[in-house]
């Protein structure tokens, strides 16, 4: 029996082109950083976790980071949140009840790559609303979290009956999905990762009918002070080593944890999707959960 | 509370390229975590290096470096601190040596297993750089020990090598690795173990020198006869 030796899933991920900009060393992309002639006059910055980057390559780098845990994701999911994500995910399904409707819905899930959310939304409408007709298309920037959600799907009936899709498409453009079509929007953990916030936020508003419902699940800010810091320092000290060993990547763990740190507080967000359009539901227009490490954030296009 | 906080969790700046410097609490975790996933998952080589680098602090790595500055040899290694890669090792001209010499059977045995000296991870968490040093040789010679007493990379041979270390060296990464490695073996093959390679590696472990005052490069163009008797060390019975 022979053991395969050496393996290390970094230097792999390296040796197979998925570049880890700015954090291994990766000689190419340090070469675009490092010229002079890339830095254009009027360049804009913006942030990558705690990183500061040209606008144009932070698409290219979350890609990577996406593509780098894609394999590992939903494990890494269930390690780094002791599996409370899971509770997370039903609330925010429960919470929108698809399928309680006469006429078939049509619900868009964006940065939904592996399926997690998409497949609770059709149990739900089959099962909790006998709704045996609506559909999800699930949107992806990263087309290796996109693989992962179809060969879970494969274990779904859902596949096979074309109750969900899978389209590679970028959140700020969705230049496949035509106006004033969608009747529910979603995106689970994926925000905060996008380049411009506003921009997903006006496309959301697009593309949904009226009387469509936003709706965003992501990390927000924990409140009382003294839990915060406990929950800060178990992110920043743990996370990108729990990375290394069931993932063999803290790099893209770091970067994972830095950008939920710079993602804006509840109230910040909230009058964001305002400014969209939207009008937000309930009296502030988001919800906490687990003492707000996640808040679900909803609006409707009126 | 702030002080208990400090102590336990907070980490230091780094010392060299690539440094990850640890608290504690965080190197507790990464040894406990590295050495599960290491037992669940042999073929991840990164959990072994992690293993070593986390676990050889405070005592076991100065023991050794104190080891390598009491030997002649020893001292010229961490003097010019050699790198064993594919590149400076020369492995086209290592092919071209005479067949009884260590570096053709060592070129013919990375041949043969398809293995690389490049695709050892740098040492990420050790603190003092010079320990990083020995820590980083320590796993780059890793492949001769392999070569000079003819073991190959399955689990067996993995295991015998990692007692030979833990019985010459004493890391604990050894020790780790040697005690709760066999529990993957089956029985037949545990039982062989037992009665053949485990007394092979005490033997030899014990009686020849310290293995990582060696300088391989220097060696490389020698009878592999010679440099066995040189080293006091024994190839080991075939594994079949």
């Amino acid at each position: 029996m022979s053991v395969r030796r050496s393996f290390n899933c970094g230097r792999l991920a390296r040796q197979l082109g998925l570049l880890r900009p700015g954090f291994c060393g990766n000689t190419v992309s340090l070469a675009r950083y490092n010229s002079s002639d890339s830095k254009k006059a009027d360049e804009s910055y913006t942030h990558f976790g705690f990183k500061h980057v040209p606008e144009d390559e932070k698409e290219y780098m979350v890609k990577n980071v996406f593509s780098s845990v894609a394999k590992k994701y939903d494990q890494m999911n269930d390690a780094m949140s002791l599996g409370i994500h899971r509770l997370w995910k039903n609330q925010f399904v429960s919470a929108l009840n698809p399928g309680n409707s006469t006429t078939p819905m049509k619900i868009l899930d964006v940065a939904g790559g592996t399926g997690d959310i998409a497949f609770r939304l059709l149990d739900h409408a089959t099962q909790r609303n006998g709704d045996y007709s609506s559909k999800v298309i699930v949107a992806d920037i990263n087309p290796d979290m996109l693989a992962v959600g179809k060969r879970r799907a494969k274990k779904t009936p859902y596949l096979e009956s074309g109750r969900v899709d899978f389209i590679e498409q970028n959140a700020e453009v969705l230049d496949k999905i035509p106006d004033h079509s969608i009747d529910i929007f979603t995106i689970a953990f994926g925000i905060r990762n996008c380049t411009h916030i506003d921009k997903v936020l006006e496309q959301a508003y697009r593309v949904l009918k009226p009387g469509g419902v936003f709706s965003c699940l992501e990390f927000s800010k924990v409140y009382p002070p003294l839990l915060a810091e406990v929950y800060r320092q178990y992110s920043f000290k743990f996370l990108p080593l729990l990375g290394t060993v069931i993932a063999g990547d803290s790099e893209s763990y770091q970067y994972l944890v830095e950008s939920i740190e710079r993602f804006p507080d509840a109230d910040t967000f909230a009058s964001m999707i305002e400014r969209a359009g939207f009008t937000l539901a309930g009296d502030r227009g988001y919800e906490c959960l687990t003492f707000g490490v996640a808040a679900i954030h909803t609006g409707v296009k009126l | 509370m702030n002080v208990i906080i400090h102590i336990v969790i907070l980490a230091k700046k780094p010392n060299y390229p690539g440094h990850v410097p640890l608290s504690p609490l965080q190197r507790i975790f990464l040894v406990a975590g590295s050495a599960i996933m290491g037992l669940k998952a042999p073929w991840r080589g990164d959990m072994i290096s992690i293993l070593g680098d986390s676990s050889g602090q405070p005592f076991f790595l100065r023991r050794l470096l104190k080891q390598m500055l009491s030997d002649e040899t020893g001292r010229q290694i961490l003097m010019e601190k050699p790198r064993i890669t594919s590149a400076s090792l020369n492995l086209p001209f290592l092919r071209t040596l005479p067949l009884n010499t260590l570096g053709r059977i060592y070129v013919d045995w990375i041949d043969r297993e398809h293995v690389s000296p490049d695709t050892r991870s740098p040492t990420r968490y050790v603190d003092d750089p010079e320990e990083a040093y020995v820590m980083q040789r320590y796993r780059e010679c890793h492949d001769f020990y392999h070569a000079l007493c003819h073991m190959p990379t399955n689990i067996e041979g993995e295991l015998a090598i990692k007692w030979l270390e833990f019985v010459n060296m004493g890391l604990p990464v050894g020790a780790l690795s040697a005690l709760f490695g066999p529990f993957r073996l089956n029985c037949n093959q545990a039982a062989l173990f037992r009665k053949i390679y485990i007394p092979w590696a005490v033997r030899n472990g014990l009686v020849a020198k310290t293995l990582i005052n060696v300088y391989w490069e220097k060696e490389l163009t020698r009878d592999i006869n010679e440099v066995r008797q040189k080293i006091r060390i024994e190839a080991a019975p075939p594994l079949h």
